[in-house]
């Protein structure tokens, strides 16, 4: 057997799946521009992942402060450098640690859910149903979450930056014996826009990312109970594949000198 | 020429042909519905009835072939067309494919309210007829479907596919898993409001009492093309050896079922 054909049939295979996948997307969001829009649907899915992910964001983000304060201290420490520590963690929390941690926990939680109710609904026939009422499935299902988590997500990273943040001054402050005013003006000091504005934009692209994998997967899994396990580990897996590798472009394109 | 000749069926299959892969499921087959006609499809599992359904639907494309609704071609129409064609449509599926997340009187009222037909108020109270239509009173409404047996979600389902007045209902083996006797309620519930709506039905089934029930005439799916069709009262004296042991359930016959030896 020639040794490139399973390689080529995998290539082959990627470049479909990823024309697939661009196709959904490229359908998906054109129905949130187009009317009819749902409303009560966008404002559902903007509470289930905006407010019900925060204890989760906002837990993750404080202990990543708090370690980074603690970590961070133990390394500059070696070279006097102790007062970088309040830059470290703003800098680190709002362009890095932020967006990344939110992103991959929405994805765990958020992205994994819609894979799953779409794909119970996809293999119960449901989908079929909105079809059959003259409803776009693309419409109803996947254009109210495309549009909550593009826009939740830079909330939720807004709101975990200045938890992580917090995390970082807690630990400063009450165990490494920082000056409480001078931990949060060094904190301001050196703290730009461009800082907070990439981390928001990144994300913005994780939110749309995690809903259009957890949307695109459910919709097509198939073979009833073990397709739909199938289509919420591969939308939690290839979410996060994806924030890692689109972070680091993100990354590239507003601090690459 | 007589002017009931002039009116075109209200579904018009001609030389359907749909497969999956190497699998031909549906080989160059044709039907004709007429309008106000209640046909029914038999065949046994596999032979692609719902995979008609489907293509007729536009759930699924076909590879060749057309499919006509009151004398319009539908496949390949542009989405919005397609939707404006489905509103004609009520369907009954099999598993009855109530939403979830929906109360059952906003299942029933679902395709009044997203296709604008109604505001929610009003939708609500059609809502609650067509339930007490299929027998369910007000307390169900409020319920979830979780909270339902199966007769009950047949129902529901039933009552949301007439909910919006559709010219054509499908139904998608609507007695399956259903005792005998709950099967013949859905049954008349099927020939009571087709006939108070008017509609086409199309059906397809592997129960032959649902079949004589809510039938005009009988079509017999086998390998992708109809075998027979007649009306229902003709179905004991088809003269088709395929029919006849299909109807009586014979293991011997024609009709060799693919079964892997273990």
């Amino acid at each position: 057997m020639n040794i490139f054909q399973p390689i080529g049939k995998a290539f082959l295979g990627f470049l479909a799946a990823t024309g697939r996948l661009s196709l959904f997307a490229i359908v998906s969001v054109s129905h949130c521009v187009r009317p009819p829009i749902y409303p009560r649907l966008i404002g559902r899915q903007m509470i289930e992942i905006g407010y019900y992910s925060l204890p989760v964001v906002g837990l993750t983000t404080l202990f990543s402060g708090m370690v980074l304060a603690l970590q961070s201290y133990t390394g500059f420490a070696r070279f006097s450098a102790e007062s970088a520590v309040p830059n470290v963690v703003v800098l680190s929390m709002t362009r890095e640690l932020g967006p990344v941690l939110a992103g991959l926990m929405v994805a765990g939680r958020i992205g994994a859910a819609m894979a799953a109710e779409i794909g119970t609904m996809r293999v119960t026939e449901q989908v079929d149903a909105l079809t059959t009422l003259s409803t776009n499935p693309h419409k109803y299902l996947v254009a109210p979450r495309l549009i909550a988590g593009l826009t939740m997500l830079p909330l939720l990273v807004l709101v975990g930056d200045i938890i992580g943040v917090f995390g970082g001054y807690l630990i400063s402050v009450y165990k490494l014996g920082f000056n409480p005013a001078i931990y949060i003006k060094n904190t301001w000091q050196y703290l730009e826009f461009l800082d907070v504005f990439s981390g928001v934009v990144k994300a913005a692209c994780f939110g749309f990312i995690v809903a259009l994998m957890g949307c695109y997967n459910g919709y097509h899994s198939r073979g009833g109970a073990q397709g739909v396990g199938a289509a919420t580990t591969n939308a939690v897996v290839s979410a996060s594949i994806m924030i890692l590798i689109s972070n680091y472009l993100i990354t590239e394109m507003f601090f690459a000198k | 020429m007589s002017a009931e000749a002039n009116i075109p069926p209200k579904i018009k299959v001609a030389d359907l042909q749909k497969r999956f892969g190497p699998k031909v499921v549906l080989d160059g087959l044709d039907l004709d519905v007429g309008v106000g006609e209640s046909v029914v499809v038999i065949g046994g599992s596999g032979t692609g009835k719902s995979v008609l359904l489907k293509c007729i639907l536009g759930l699924l494309e076909p590879e060749e072939g057309t499919i006509e609704i009151d004398g319009q071609p539908v496949i390949g129409l542009p989405t919005a067309d397609r939707e404006e064609i489905n509103r004609k449509f009520g369907m009954l599926f099999q598993g009855a494919a109530l939403f979830d997340s929906l109360k059952v009187w906003e299942n029933v009222a679902f395709g009044l309210i997203q296709g604008g037909r109604s505001d929610r108020t009003e939708a609500r109270d059609i809502a609650y007829s067509k339930l007490a239509d299929v027998g369910l009173g007000t307390d169900v409404g409020g319920l979830w479907p979780a909270e339902l047996s199966g007769g009950m979600k047949k129902r529901v389902a039933l009552a949301r596919a007439i909910a919006t007045t559709p010219e054509i209902i499908f139904f998608d083996e609507p007695t399956t898993g259903l005792d005998p006797i709950m099967a013949d309620v859905i049954n008349d519930l099927i020939v009571k409001c087709t006939r108070e709506l008017g509609a086409t039905a199309l059906s397809i089934t592997h129960d032959m009492a649902s079949a004589r029930k809510i039938a005009d005439r009988i079509a017999m799916l086998y390998k992708g093309k109809i075998i027979w069709q007649g009306p229902t009262s003709q179905i004991d004296s088809s003269g088709n050896e395929f029919v006849d042991q299909f109807i009586h359930g014979r293991a011997e016959g024609p009709i060799r079922m693919e079964v892997r030896a273990p």
